[in-house]
């Protein structure tokens, strides 16, 4: 190995190349890639579920028994939602890019870090078994008293894995908090952070004020299934509406877990590439802050047909109107960022402007189900699964895949092919609107979700929703190839191929073990691009031309 | 013990020692935070039974055994104390005195673990153990059951989360310190362990008056 390592630079990759050694690598660098690895692996199963529904769904009369396609749609939600959106961006770019983009050595707890990873595939070994043995079959959502009583799979090893699952939650988002409080370098104000760093740490917030409820939720859920006392069972003094209250006083805020990493993301992208500073700095961070504090106070919104008093649900209602103040904010300063910038159309703004506008889609609809009576039509129809799919999967997935090339350059010191990265852009965004577009026709004529069939006058409809899915497959196969093809034979990146501001940027690409050989000190803030002649000056004080 | 001093270097992350002390505790204040809110969940879910079902849980309340939990809280407040005694001693460089009142730490918490069981096994005997073990018994009915469950379940994570702090507190005495990593320069380990061990009894300033006070009179 030492041989191949001669003809690059000293890494963090090249360095000390063995299996140990990334196994017990304790640079935040490595451990992003390690995470890379798994949240990959559980994307592409709970892709294959969803290949699975997609295809029972084209024709009314289906593919899968009953049973079975109730297991797809679970290991669907369950792993989608907490092995891959939750953890996708901060635990990868997240724990990659925010102790570069502060001037920090490392995060503040490496072996936290690195146990977060080893805790996260724990549970996701947990999860497999409960796959493997039989899978379970009550929604992502483990509604009691179908979920304790009836349910014939294995629930309490799923659950077991989501409790797990949070562990991992909760020791990379403290490692974020304290590293944002702590590690950041001389000069690196708060109102100089970049608004990744604002969204990891926004998000963080989120994570370790909710998830600790969900876990408390999951294990009273372990003691009634295992054990068998009625803490959630009406006929022994249980209340399963409580359940519903607690699980989703997790589980609306961690939407915002899924789409805040991604809005910090696109901000990058936007700046980037129409090399205009961002519109509104402030409000931007504002805007963070607030979805990340009014998204305690919504959860109520999804159990306006579960018999909760009118006079909370007309206030949940009201209140959820409230989120579409600062996600308006955030896609208004977007727009206008974009205004007389020159804007470059490469992938990853091809990515982020297609956020932009799926990401705009999924908000008004989520007013539409916020409004109470409406709620009551299409309430578990799927225009909630449409509405909620543009949020994560047009927003938070976009994002994913932007940033991905983004970044591509400094986390391997190759560029990705350009034109195949546009075209797999480009398909993405037909084959998501093709995909579940319809969804929101289907949902509007009361299509509800989770039933395994549905009348004929809907097969059309749900032909083309199919049709879409196997674009987006392929779009979201693509960069697997051209990705994997450019670690071996892509082009060889500068420190900035982008010429981006952000301090990551001053490193080299690939950057060294811990980042830089003195602490970079900070001279002004983020996004000081000149629209003009594209020029820009990084955060350490530098200006460049820009080529 | 020897008295030994070693040269610690702070982490390639921090600047210096105190920079990586000062890092140490807000990291342990921020996992206080979602331990509060996990036992405040907890919390929060029993007293909306107890609201609903204020009889129920009256009658069952009576059969805990009010003199252990009493005795426990006395000993895991000055626990608390003891383990501030030997931060103190340790900031001040007294290592003799930081070593017993150490010792005096792990050793009240073991006590506190060792009357908890013994509680158990009454608790057992009494019957009141969820689907192991129980009587339903006279005006307890439908919810009585649900009482214990939260006893079982609140005070089970609090003695998990005390043998973990008394874990703790060993590995302080038989590793960090004899080691010598523990000195009037950097003593921010302990600080934390510290934290972490008054959390632990501040948990039981709550489940205390929840599980045994309430509705006594």
């Amino acid at each position: 190995m030492t041989t191949i390592a001669i003809d690059l630079p000293r890494n963090y990759a090249t360095e000390e190349n063995t299996i140990v050694s990334w196994l017990f690598t304790k640079d935040h660098k490595r451990i992003a890639l390690l995470f890379f690895a798994s949240i990959t692996f559980f994307f592409f199963i709970g892709g294959f579920a969803a290949t699975m529904i997609r295809l029972h769904l084209a024709t009314p009369g289906g593919l899968l028994q009953p049973s079975v396609y109730n297991r797809m749609f679970t290991v669907h939600g369950v792993m989608m939602v907490w092995f891959f959106l939750i953890p996708s961006i901060p635990n990868t770019f997240g724990n990659f890019f925010l102790p570069m983009m502060i001037g920090a050595h490392d995060l503040a707890f490496p072996r936290v870090n690195l146990l977060s990873w080893y805790v996260f595939n724990l549970s996701g070994l947990v999860l497999l078994y409960a796959l493997v043995m039989g899978g379970i079959d009550t929604g992502w959502t483990f509604y009691p008293p179908y979920s304790t009583q009836y349910a014939s799979g294995y629930v309490f090893a799923a659950a077991l894995a989501v409790f797990i699952n949070g562990f991992s939650s909760i020791m990379t988002s403290l490692n974020f908090v304290v590293t944002t409080h702590r590690l950041r370098a001389p000069g690196m104000t708060w109102l100089r952070l970049p608004l990744f760093v604002w969204a990891m740490y926004s998000v963080s917030i989120v994570m370790l004020t909710a998830t600790p409820v969900l876990a408390m939720d999951m294990f009273l859920l372990c003691v009634e299934r295992f054990i068998g006392v009625g803490m959630f069972d009406p006929s022994r003094g249980g209340d399963p509406i409580l359940w519903q209250h607690m699980f989703w006083f997790y589980s609306h805020p961690a939407v915002y877990i899924m789409i805040l990493p991604a809005m910090g993301v696109v901000s990058e992208l936007i700046s980037c590439y129409a090399r205009r500073p961002i519109f509104g700095y402030l409000g931007m961070v504002m805007a963070l802050m607030a979805i990340a504090i009014i998204s305690f106070f919504v959860w109520a919104h999804h159990m306006f047909v579960a018999g909760i008093s009118i006079y909370s649900a007309v206030v949940f209602s009201l209140l959820s109107f409230f989120v579409a103040v600062p996600s308006a904010i955030k896609v208004f300063n977007w727009t206008v960022s974009l205004h007389k910038g020159s804007i470059v159309f490469d992938a990853p703004m091809l990515y982020a402007l297609g956020f932009v506008l799926l990401f705009t889609i999924g908000g008004l609809t989520g007013l539409i189900v916020a409004t109470l009576a409406v709620d009551v039509h299409v309430h578990d129809t799927y225009f909630v699964i449409a509405h909620f799919h543009y949020i994560m999967v047009g927003g938070t997935v976009s994002a994913f895949f932007g940033g991905l090339h983004y970044w591509w350059p400094k986390m391997t010191g190759r560029f990705y092919p350009e034109s195949w990265a546009r075209f797999a852009a480009t398909l993405t965004f037909v084959g998501f609107n093709l995909t579940f577009f319809p969804q929101f026709i289907l949902g509007y004529l009361g299509m509800p979700r989770r039933y395994y069939t549905y009348v004929p006058a809907w097969e059309s409809w749900n032909l083309l929703s199919s049709a879409g899915a196997s674009i987006l497959a392929v779009a979201y196969a693509l960069p697997l190839f051209y990705l994997g093809w450019s670690l071996l034979y892509g082009r060889r990146a500068g420190p900035n191929p982008w010429g981006a501001t952000g301090l990551e940027w001053t490193t080299p690409s690939p950057p060294p073990t811990h980042n830089w050989e003195l602490t970079p000190t900070v001279k002004l803030g983020p996004y000081s691009y000149n629209p003009e002649d594209g020029s820009y000056i990084t955060q350490d004080g530098v200006k460049h031309a820009y080529v | 013990m020897p008295m030994s001093s070693r040269t610690i270097s702070p982490e390639i992350q921090y600047a210096d020692l105190s920079q990586q002390g000062d890092t140490a505790q807000l990291g342990m204040w921020v996992f206080i935070t979602t331990e509060t809110l996990f036992f405040g969940t907890l919390i929060f879910t029993y007293y909306i039974y107890r609201i609903l079902y204020s009889h129920e849980f009256d009658v069952a309340a009576r059969d805990a055994v009010l003199w252990c939990g009493s005795a426990n809280i006395g000993i895991l407040i000055t626990s608390s104390l003891t383990m501030v005694l030997a931060i103190n001693a340790a900031a001040d460089g007294r290592r003799r005195a930081m070593i017993w009142w150490l010792i005096a730490t792990a050793a009240l918490g073991m006590c506190f673990l060792g009357i908890k069981g013994y509680e158990y096994n009454l608790d057992y005997n009494d019957k009141v153990v969820p689907v192991a073990n129980f009587e339903m018994k006279p005006g307890e009915a439908p919810a009585g059951e649900l009482f214990w469950v939260f006893y079982w379940v609140g005070t089970g994570l609090h003695a998990i989360h005390l043998t973990i702090g008394v874990g703790l507190v060993l590995y302080m005495l038989l590793w960090r310190i004899r080691r010598g990593e523990i000195t009037p320069d950097y003593y921010a380990p302990l600080e934390v362990v510290g934290l972490y061990w008054s959390f632990v009894d501040t948990v039981w300033l709550f489940l205390f008056p929840s599980i045994y006070l309430v509705g006594r009179s």
